[in-house]
């Protein structure tokens, strides 16, 4: 295919596209088995900002995001086409030769439902750095803090850190799985619908941390919330059916979407 | 019509109710009989005896030093072998038509009758490989009854971890070696615990395959001691002594003719029992302990 036809450099004159890149994929496609889920998705993901990725349920959009720290490595069958690159550097971590550790020990993951290992609050944050082979206990013990701090949530354990993390309220869970990310100072934080399983409130307490994130990280952001896109992410993307259908700024794409498709799914005509 | 519904329930209460009282009545007339037979019976002089041709002074202490030294070599032996393979299994095997061929063989092994494994340990290990009728031979074939069970029951255990267990420690770059000792492994724990006592609990009252390897029936002498007066201290000489176990005590009582013999294998049951009882509990109190640790 000639990249020339790839969406994204189609039209360049009247569309905006972020100028400082953290990843960004070309013409990726992902397959399981025989069932192609993805075709041809470019998009590029602003540094420092937060991408969204909308869609309706299995238009491919947590496929996508798990194509970022390669976790369909774990399931056979499954194939990767096209490049992601990841900047500086411009390495794309779909490339043969590139182990898919050395890609997660980059980025971190937050999942939709709040997944804490079955240990204290303590080890749950610990453990990656335990895995990057961290094991002075002031260092661990000041990343630790630091970690729940900026997940917001510091103040409501610190007395607790050695109590079991599914003692913890949903919310609250969701809050230690990011700290539990944000530990290993991940250069871009893949979020897979974090708050769907969350009430409105502990949902709001999370699109705030996000907003304070983004200073430090890139965040890439899948929701099926359309609202939520709207009011944290600073670029969308909407995907449909496996496809890359529209990306723009998100004031832009909400206020004045290019594409029909677009404009009947976030009026809410479909998905 | 609601009464004909309720009636229905109320038959099949009764029914499951008659089933169970069958099931524990069973079991509560064997276990007291063995109470009324042998527990007068039991007492030190008998658990610190050599077998002897009166029954008063026979006791079951070569037996009693023979099951728990096979049961120490067989939870040695086949515990890591079948953790291990399982973990194989699990987590690092492709899927092919050769590991569906193992899995279907490894289950169909735990169906095999038990006295086909003391053919085998016959031929593989007493003369094959000139081990003997030792401790040793006797361990290995328990380790190898028992390999099936621990495999099948550990790779339950660990495919009941959720899968976004694993993918939280996969992202935050765990690699899978990291990801089955940090996490799989100690929450599946209480699961494979489990089988393996499940297992032992079996091989400690097995017969028909230490019969096949020619274990002795009367014994008056303990293995040698595991530590020595002279360096370096430590002998594995006991591996290969001759043994009886507890099963075959008992079996040897019971063949005889009078009264005494008979209350002695009673009394042997009994300690049996215990014995696999207190196994049991042992799993059960571990059990308790570590699922107050995890949870999800």
């Amino acid at each position: 295919m000639d990249v020339m036809e790839l969406p994204h450099l189609e039209s360049p004159e009247d569309r905006v596209w972020p100028k400082l890149l953290k990843a960004e994929t070309r013409a990726l496609s992902f397959s399981y088995g025989n069932r192609l889920a993805l075709k041809n998705v470019s998009v590029p993901i602003a540094e420092y900002k937060i991408t969204a990725l909308i869609g309706p349920s299995g238009c491919g959009k947590s496929t996508f995001l798990r194509c970022f720290n390669r976790m369909h490595d774990l399931y056979p069958g499954t194939r990767y086409e096209g490049e992601i690159l990841l900047h500086p550097g411009s390495r794309n971590i779909l490339a043969r030769d590139v182990d898919p550790i050395e890609v997660r020990m980059r980025l971190a993951m937050v999942f939709q439902k709040p997944n804490p290992f079955p240990k204290s609050v303590y080890e749950n944050v610990a453990y990656g750095l335990k895995v990057r082979g961290l094991t002075d206990r002031r260092a661990l013990e000041e990343k630790v803090e630091q970690a729940l701090r900026s997940a917001a949530l510091w103040e409501e354990v610190k007395d607790r850190l050695s109590a079991q993390a599914t003692s913890l309220s949903g919310g609250q869970q969701q809050r230690l799985c990011m700290a539990r990310a944000l530990a290993t100072d991940p250069e871009l934080l893949l979020l897979d619908e974090p708050t769907s399983a969350l009430d409105p409130i502990a949902t709001a307490n999370i699109e705030e941390l996000l907003l304070d994130l983004k200073q430090r990280v890139t965040i890439l952001i899948v929701t099926h919330n359309m609202q939520q896109a709207a009011r944290v992410s600073d670029w969308t993307a909407f995907m449909y059916l496996g496809e890359l259908v529209e990306f723009g700024l998100t004031k832009q794409l909400f206020t004045n979407p290019s594409k029909k498709q677009t404009e009947d799914y976030i009026t809410g005509r479909f998905g | 019509m609601i009464r004909r519904r309720k009636l229905a329930e109320a038959l099949f209460k009764a029914l499951g109710l008659f089933s169970l009282a069958l099931a524990i009545g069973t079991l509560a007339l064997l276990f007291g009989a063995l109470i009324s037979e042998g527990a007068g019976r039991i007492d030190w002089q008998f658990l610190t005896s050599f077998p002897s041709r009166r029954a008063t002074q026979a006791g079951i202490l070569p037996a009693l030093v023979g099951s728990s030294l096979i049961m120490l070599v067989t939870a040695v032996v086949g515990i890591p072998l079948g953790v291990a393979a399982a973990i194989y299994l699990e987590e690092y095997a492709r899927r092919t038509w050769l590991t569906e061929l193992i899995e279907v063989t490894v289950t169909n092994l735990a169906g095999v009758p038990s006295i086909i494994f003391g053919l085998l340990a016959l031929g593989l290990f007493v003369y094959m490989l000139g081990l003997g009728t030792s401790i040793l031979t006797a361990s290995l074939t328990l380790a190898l009854l028992i390999l099936p069970v621990v495999i099948v029951t550990t790779r339950e255990a660990i495919r009941a971890i959720p899968v976004h267990i694993r993918e939280a420690a996969v992202a935050l770059g765990a690699t899978k070696w990291q990801t089955v000792f940090h996490h799989v492994l100690p929450y599946s724990a209480t699961g494979i615990l489990t089988g393996i006592i499940l297992a032992l609990s079996r091989a400690i009252g097995e017969t028909a395959p230490i019969v096949t390897i020619g274990a002795l029936t009367f014994i008056a002498f303990l293995p040698p001691a595991p530590v020595t007066t002279q360096p370096p201290f430590i002998s594995f000489e006991w591996l290969m002594s001759p043994f009886t176990v507890m099963p075959i005590q008992m079996f040897a009582w019971v063949s005889r003719p009078g009264e005494d013999f008979a209350g002695n294998a009673a009394a042997a049951g009994l300690v049996l029992v215990c014995m696999t009882l207190a196994m049991n509990g042992l799993a059960i109190y571990v059990r308790y302990r570590m699922r107050k640790r995890v949870s999800w």
